[in-house]
């Protein structure tokens, strides 16, 4: 044990190291995702880079510095603050939970004074840290013995009753997911999974019991939304014929009528895939699709190249949770998933996604700055 | 490494890919979304995204004009000046409105109106303030525009007459379409959108119409006009020409503004009608926009009856102005001859009644030619009993009593030219020797209109041609060589002779009326006829003179006649209800009109020669 914390001594870089180590690839493909999402603010106000297209760059400059900055600290600086970092999120939701219960109806943020946070946001990366050292602290033994998965479900659990509460269905379904695949890659026994799935049927129905009416709405909705065309299936519909009438080339930037007419709701935020469908076409969403491909592919090669599983896993976990926010999000203005709240990452605008996002490939940067460093399964500094 | 962390990397390794390979299939599923949205539904998706943005207006055709035969208008579009209003753009409506009442006046009812307007649709749908309002209110509007946030100056069109009430039962009039009129057509159902209601307005409604052209807009989702892709233009309306003479028919309507009246001037050997006024009368300018109901109801409740157009749907008794088609029949029938007499002693037995001629003193010895001039009711009833009711029947046919001519304005009437079939079939009552007396003298069953008299009179004076009355000019078009009447010229030259006579000899029943000039002369008949039967009571009295009656029990006055003597061109039927006596009212208006005729037939005679 002493052996291996020398070995991840020695093997420590400087601040210069680090950096010319930085997996410059990565960066670039953000960079390059983020840029196509600029443009299409700029379109969606009509060829202007107010109101979003200024706001959501400002931000991601200092995502991008948050981003770089992370990747210098020491992977085991992060596996040390993982639990504390969970309870501070947890608390916050729970401070939010409190407030809502005082305030008006549900609220999702707190007020820093300097912005606004949003602790449900900052949960999809404590959970992942969470989970990531608890896998790490198991021998191969013990991960695969049933009551290992006690605590962890409890690390789940736990936030996704406050989300709820909120509610936010499309962090729940984000929360749950990328907890899941966390366990999956940490080496839980497939068969758990297998019968989870079978079980999960059940918990379905008793879960309907708990969704608020615009919930279920949205649900039903969905699986017709020809139903309802002026009122809840209207975004699906609109989101559908742009999409549709862009055809393969797009009718041009700045071009959409759909968009740039209002026909479609929430082009800037949640529906922003739509916008570049339709004034980009199936070119520019499928572009955009392998952009994400490629990031998260890599991120993938090199989590394989990591030696500790902290690392691993925490690169994993990110990289699941960024999948799903975009699958969620395309399926969803494609009508093949309900719609729920879910932003398209590094594209649609708003600050907190875009924070989360980027701390989470700091985290993926961190790991793999650091791939060689062993950490013993006792804990970082232990 | 220890063994362990060996085999965990190996677990992690695996489960990554298998994780990935998960990715990836999700991903594709996400891949062939887009090519089933995006390349195969594309152009129902297409379609439906032109549905949402693209929005077609009608544009209204400018309404086609009517003008008179020399091309002066009588309906035509005229600029109209508005103000609207774009809530939207206001600060406060009511604050706008009320500084806006400073140029133009808003009463209550429109403020209502506005807001009420202002809270159901769109905000920025200009709603409408005012109309019709004149150069100086809309030059003072828009020099305050700065003041008046959210008020739009409008420039639209709208339906003028320049010459008002002229004209008015002639042209008809336009108003808004009401919900029995719509056919479908979406011109109709544009809300500013006017047709005709009434005379040439209705029945020449399709042709002075046009056609609609269209605007595709681009429109956001709120239905606010980005721009215009692409628009087709109106086609304006036909003009209808028609074969008035305006300043004819001005100086015709003029003569006989005071009075409930109509005149009919006609051309005789073509049957274009020059000039058909209608007394009182009423502004068609009024109708555009909704004639007010105070207005309405005054038009309605006038006992002269406006809104009547009395030359053509008026029916009347022609009373004496009927003797000439009497005469007709007798003479054609060979009853009579020119020189034949009849004895007058004012009265005159039929059956077991005793009926009076207008002369109390009898006419003595007459024959046919004095008959006429003198308007002598015993010849005539003893006439037309020895003619019998089908010869004279007959004749009032060939020369256009009881015909309707469908000349294309409204209502127009038929009149009745009886005979004993008409009078068993509405009646069920045999035809008596009485009925037929009271026709020889153009009362009882008998009742025509002043377009048929004109048209009597046409034929009479034209060597017996058949005209038919015109109201529309088409020049391209020869009319057809109207048919004879059929009725010997000498008989006609005799008839004639007597018309001259009404005007010319010292006994002509119009002698004090004739026209003074040297270089013309006219001919005519006149026609009295009683609208209440005067009571036994009433004649012992001594028959109490027509002024002091009501003038609802006053007389009809009629007049017939025509002019130049030589070669006539002209033929004038003039009808003034309760007017009194035809010789001493309606012959004057008569020979006014044929005068001006004459007048103005000389300018322009002189305007050719230079």
């Amino acid at each position: 044990m002493q052996v291996s914390a020398r070995l991840g001594d020695r093997k420590r870089k400087s601040l210069q190291q680090k950096f010319a180590d930085l997996n410059w690839f990565i960066i670039l493909v953000i960079i390059a995702v983020a840029g196509l999402g600029f443009a299409m603010l700029y379109s969606v106000a009509g060829g202007s880079i107010e109101p979003w297209a200024k706001n959501q760059f400002i931000r991601f400059l200092i995502g991008l510095g948050i981003m770089v900055t992370m990747a210098m600290v020491d992977i085991r600086v992060w596996m040390f603050l993982a639990y504390p970092f969970y309870a501070i999120a947890l608390s916050m939701l729970a401070i939010v939970d409190i407030m809502g219960e005082m305030g008006k109806g549900s609220q999702r943020w707190l007020d820093l004074g300097f912005m606004n946070l949003q602790p449900s946001e900052l949960m999809k990366i404590a959970l992942v840290m969470a989970l990531a050292r608890y896998f790490h602290c198991l021998s191969d033994e013990e991960t695969l013995k049933f009551k290992a998965l006690v605590k962890p479900i409890i690390l789940i659990i736990l936030p996704v009753i406050l989300v709820l509460r909120q509610p936010d269905l499309g962090t729940t379904i984000l929360i749950v997911m990328g907890g899941i695949a966390l366990l999956f890659a940490a080496g839980v026994r497939m068969w758990i999974f297998i019968a989870s799935f079978i079980a999960i049927i059940p918990a379905a129905f008793s879960a309907w019991q708990f969704l608020k009416p615009y919930q279920k709405q949205r649900v039903l909705t969905f699986l017709d939304p020809e139903k309802d065309p002026l009122g809840a299936g209207y975004h699906i519909i609109q989101s559908k014929i742009a999409l549709g009438s862009g055809g393969i080339y797009g009718k041009g930037f700045i071009q959409g009528t759909q968009s740039q007419l209002n026909f479609l709701p929430e082009k800037h935020t949640d529906f922003i895939f739509t916008v570049i469908s339709e004034e980009l076409g199936l070119i520019g969403g499928l572009t955009l699709l392998s952009l994400y491909m490629i990031l998260l592919g890599y991120a993938v090669i090199v989590s394989m190249s990591v030696k500790s599983q902290f690392g691993r896993l925490l690169i994993l976990g990110m990289v699941v949770t960024f999948f799903l926010y975009m699958f969620i999000n395309i399926a969803m203005v494609m009508g093949l998933v309900p719609v729920v709240g879910v932003p398209l990452p590094l594209v649609s605008y708003g600050g907190s996604a875009m924070f989360t996002l980027l701390v989470g490939f700091g985290f993926i940067l961190s790991a793999a700055i650091h791939r060689e460093t062993l950490i013993p399964r006792g804990g970082a500094f232990a | 490494m220890k063994p362990s962390d060996k085999d965990k990397y190996k677990s992690y390794t695996r489960r990554a890919t298998l994780l990935s390979g998960g990715m990836l299939l999700l991903s594709s599923a996400l891949i062939g979304r887009m090519y089933y949205l995006q390349v195969v539904s594309r152009s129902q998706y297409e379609l439906l995204a032109d549905r949402n943005r693209i929005s077609m207006r009608l544009l209204a055709p400018t309404r086609g004009e009517i003008i008179d035969r020399f091309g002066r208008p009588v309906a035509t579009s005229t600029t109209d000046y508005r103000v609207n209003v774009i809530p939207e753009e206001t600060e406060e409506l009511q604050q706008t409105l009320k500084s806006l009442s400073k140029y133009i006046p808003i009463t209550e009812g429109d403020n209502t109106r506005i807001v009420k307007a202002a809270s159901k649709q769109r905000s920025f749908l200009p709603i409408s303030v005012a109309n019709n309002l004149d150069w100086e209110t809309f030059s003072k509007v828009n020099v305050n525009m700065p003041d008046l946030p959210g008020i739009q100056p409008d420039v639209g069109t709208s339906r003028y007459y320049p010459e008002k009430e002229l004209a008015a039962h002639l042209i008809g009039y336009v108003g808004s379409v009401s919900e029995e009129e719509l056919t479908g057509d979406p011109l109709l159902e544009l809300p500013e959108f006017k047709i005709g209601k009434n005379g040439i307005e209705k029945i020449l409604d399709n042709k002075l119409r046009g056609s609609a052209g269209n605007s595709r807009l681009e429109v956001n989702v709120l239905g606010r006009v980005i721009r215009e892709l692409s628009r087709q233009d109106s086609i304006s309306g036909d003009t209808a020409r028609l074969t008035i003479d305006l300043e004819i028919q001005k100086f015709a309507a003029n003569r006989v503004r005071d009075e409930s009246a109509a005149v009919v001037v006609m051309d005789v050997h073509n049957g274009e009608i020059l000039g058909l006024a209608s007394t009182p009368s009423f502004d068609p300018n009024d109708f555009n926009n909704g004639i007010s109901q105070k207005k309405w109801d005054a038009l309605r409740n006038d006992i002269r009856k406006p809104l009547i157009n009395k030359a053509v749907s008026g029916q009347y008794s022609p009373g004496s102005t009927f003797k000439m088609i009497v005469a007709l029949a007798g003479l054609e029938a060979g009853i009579i001859k020119a020189t034949d007499t009849k004895f007058c002693n004012s009265r005159y037995r039929i059956g077991n009644r005793i009926a009076h001629c207008w002369n109390k003193n009898g006419h003595g010895h007459i024959n046919v030619i004095q008959a006429i001039s003198q308007s002598c009711d015993v010849y005539f009833y003893d006439l037309a009993l020895e003619v019998g009711i089908d010869r004279i029947h007959d004749m009032a046919a060939r020369l256009g009593i009881g015909n309707r001519f469908d000349i294309g304005i409204m209502s127009e009437a038929k009149g009745i030219n009886p005979n004993g079939e008409w009078k068993f079939n509405t009646q069920g009552v045999r035809w008596q020797g009485g009925d037929t007396a009271n026709v020889g003298i153009g009362q009882g069953y008998v009742s025509t209109t002043p377009l048929q008299l004109a048209v009597m009179t046409s034929r009479l004076v034209n060597g017996g041609k058949m005209i038919t009355p015109k109201i529309l000019l088409d020049d391209t078009a020869d009319y057809p060589i109207p048919d004879d009447v059929g009725i010997s010229p000498e008989n006609l030259r005799i008839v004639l002779q007597g018309m001259n006579d009404v005007y010319n000899h010292p006994r002509g029943t119009a002698f004090p009326y004739r026209s003074r000039n040297k270089d013309y002369k006219f001919g005519g008949k006149t026609g009295t006829t009683q609208v209440t039967r005067i009571s036994m009571a009433e004649r012992q009295d001594g028959v109490i003179k027509n002024e002091e009656k009501e003038w609802i029990g006053r007389d009809h006055a009629l007049f017939v006649g025509y002019g130049p003597i030589e070669n006539p061109k002209y033929a004038v039927s003039v009808l003034v209800e309760h007017g009194g006596g035809g010789s001493s009212v309606a012959s004057p208006i008569a020979k006014d009109v044929l005068e001006y005729l004459m007048k103005m037939d000389a300018t322009e005679n002189k305007g050719q020669s230079v």
